[in-house]
């Protein structure tokens, strides 16, 4: 067999190792998903059978139409859920944006004093556990008379957030070349045209990013949200899957249908914010 | 059109000064190149002028206006970037018709206007596509393109070629010329290289440290430097600059070789003062393949030996070896030469300059 055959060979036995490695991969992170998504449709008896039943016998909706039969018919108060969730998840975002853009903006093309020592401190509330916040922040709140309300959580998220988005979009500015800016502003514009016109959009991939983080954050978190939360004024999805456990039985079927219900709106944010966030747009720019 | 005026323009970044209080009448129509090597000031000066940098000190004028602190839009000038700094998210079309938009023109009004500039730079084939899918000197030729459309008093230039490769650097170069005589406009054109200065420029403002060196025509700075670093700095290759002492009323250098003492020196330098002795290598030939500009008295024949030949075709530089140094001269009608060969050699010193060696002045009157 010549050289050249042996090589073919080798690269059919890799390519094919690869896609192998590739699948396995991909199984590990779908599975559970899947796997909610089964649960969701399928009795208890078969959910909870030991040795597991891999192939579904029994598919049904129930979980489902349970879920919307309202209070007291098995369902829970899931539009008021997931409208706070909405609400809260939303509002938190943009004011994380918002926040998060001005100070990424500023980190990236101002000097300051204490700038570095600014930035890390900021950094460095991220590496405190959100669980260990819950108690402080609980006696806070309920001196404030702040809990069980939209604002309450809101605020919270949104300190948890904006370290994150303004690590994120600071070094998406970094990224514009600051010669765009004074271009246009030699062009007519003013510094805050200047920004809206050449480096928001430039910059859109990473503010898009930096927005579904935030958003993902504060739609799936659930420690904060247990205790800061009480009634159906402000209880979101996550905590709301709390409604299915009773003091003997967890009713796991419909725990997976109300968190499939949550996956979904994650799922459709993603796949519309996802065709944004080209990356590249910035070539061409400058040299190159 | 403009004309734009430093007076006593200083910039300061905190304590540090960088801009020394230079001043510079540029007229009306002029095309004016600021040289100088890296860190001499060129860019901040120009980004003053710009609004780009806020001013320290002094005064910043434009058409009689002065602008130290408008911001730069209130100055109604163009500038074209080293890096392009082309809109990646726009077309051409949108790139070159932006600063017409942010004036609040009518799309309608704008159109003829980009389709216009883009005639006279050839870039209509290149209107609908982005800064990504053009070549370096597409897009050089697109920045050029957004600076005429807005019409400006003055026209900015920072090291606008130095991103190109050396065949269209001199081809952009030509348009730009071409294109200051046709808008006949103000141009303040910032570059390091000495070549494009001197063949773009009415007059060229050479820079060191943030003083001004010397302003002068090209001829001016050529013929007649006023420092040892203009006379270095400009011309390629560059001056023949070397260390001697007047004695005897010869030029003597440190290994005692001598050469007679150019007439026009003569009344100017005393005995035992300290010189730089500058000569182009123009005026330094192998005997038979130069010009000599001067009376043939002025010519001094001495055989030195060749070290290295670097051939361009139409002439031929060549390194010898005087005076414990290397000289470069420049043969003219050039023949295959061998190194370590010896040949006789004109140093015409009737074009030799002469410089105090410890201000680097020239001697000349």
């Amino acid at each position: 067999m010549n050289e050249n055959a042996k090589a073919r060979i080798n690269g059919f036995f890799l390519s094919a190792a690869h896609k192998i490695g590739l699948f396995l991969a991909m199984t590990v992170i779908c599975l559970p998903g899947l796997w909610i998504v089964l649960a969701s449709f399928r009795p208890t008896v078969e959910i909870m059978a030991k040795p597991p039943v891999w192939i579904p016998q029994d598919l049904s909706f129930d979980a489902y139409i349970a879920m919307f039969s309202g209070v007291g018919q098995g369902g829970i108060p899931i539009i008021e859920y997931f409208r706070n969730s909405l609400i809260i998840s939303v509002t938190s975002t943009a004011i994380a944006l918002a926040i998060g853009m001005a100070g990424g903006y500023a980190f990236a093309r101002f000097r300051f004093k204490a700038k570095s020592s600014i930035f890390l401190g900021l950094m460095l509330t991220r590496t405190v556990p959100g669980i260990a916040l819950s108690l402080p922040l609980f006696f806070v709140y309920s001196k404030l008379g702040i809990i069980d309300t939209h604002f309450g959580l809101i605020t919270a998220y949104v300190a948890l957030n904006v370290p994150f988005t303004i690590w994120l979009i600071d070094g998406f500015f970094r990224q514009v070349p600051k010669d765009l800016a004074e271009a246009a502003q030699i062009d007519g514009c003013t510094r805050w045209q200047a920004f809206w016109q050449v480096e928001f959009p430039l910059a859109g991939p990473g503010i898009a990013s930096a927005g579904i983080f935030a958003f993902l954050t504060s739609w799936n978190e659930f420690a904060l949200a247990s205790q800061l939360t009480r009634s159906v004024n402000s209880k979101t999805l996550p905590v709301g899957l709390l409604d299915y456990t009773s003091e003997f039985t967890i009713d796991w079927r419909g725990m997976c249908a109300l968190a499939v219900i949550m996956i979904i709106p994650a799922l459709v944010l993603t796949f519309i914010v996802q065709k944004h966030l080209v990356s590249g747009l910035t070539s061409g720019a400058v040299k190159g | 059109m403009a004309t734009v005026s430093l007076e006593k323009l200083v910039k300061r970044y905190g304590s540090l000064e960088v801009v020394h209080g230079i001043d510079l009448e540029v007229a009306d129509r002029e095309f004016i190149a600021l040289v100088g090597p890296s860190g001499c000031g060129k860019s901040t000066t120009l980004r003053m002028i710009a609004g780009l940098e806020p001013v320290s000190g002094g005064n910043l004028k434009i058409g009689g206006r002065v602008v130290n602190d408008l911001p730069p839009r209130a100055r109604n000038l163009a500038m074209v970037f080293q890096s392009y700094a082309l809109y990646p998210h726009m077309t051409v079309r949108e790139n070159m018709g932006f600063s017409l938009k942010i004036a609040g023109q009518k799309p309608e009004d704008i159109a003829p206007q980009v389709e216009e500039a883009a005639r006279t730079l050839d870039l209509t084939h290149l209107l609908d596509r982005r800064p990504s899918q053009l070549s370096g000197g597409q897009r050089q030729r697109v920045a050029m393109g957004r600076a005429i459309v807005r019409q400006p008093d003055v026209f900015l230039f920072d090291e606008p070629l130095s991103n190109l490769d050396a065949k269209l650097r001199t081809q952009m170069r030509v348009e730009i010329k071409k294109l200051h005589a046709k808008v006949q406009s103000t141009v303040i054109y910032v570059t390091h290289d000495q070549v494009e200065a001197m063949t773009l420029a009415d007059r060229i403002v050479i820079m060191r440290d943030g003083y001004i060196e010397q302003v002068g025509t090209p001829e001016d700075v050529f013929q007649r430097p006023k420092s040892k670093f203009v006379a270095g700095f400009i011309g390629s290759p560059p001056m023949n600059l070397k260390d001697a002492e007047i004695a005897d009323g010869q030029v003597v250098f440190a290994n005692g070789d001598r050469l007679p003492l150019p007439a026009r020196f003569r009344d100017r330098v005393t005995a035992g003062q300290k010189v730089t002795f500058g000569l182009r290598p123009d005026d330094l030939y192998p005997a038979g393949h130069g010009i000599h500009s001067g009376e043939d008295a002025d010519v001094h024949r001495q055989d030195l030996r060749v070290i290295l030949t670097e051939p361009l075709g139409n002439e031929t530089l060549v390194f010898s070896d005087y005076a414990g140094a290397e000289w470069v001269g420049r043969m003219l009608n050039p023949r295959r030469l061998s190194p370590g060969e010896a040949l006789p050699f004109c140093f015409d010193l009737s074009q030799a300059h002469l410089f105090d060696r410890e201000s680097g002045r020239t001697l000349r009157g």
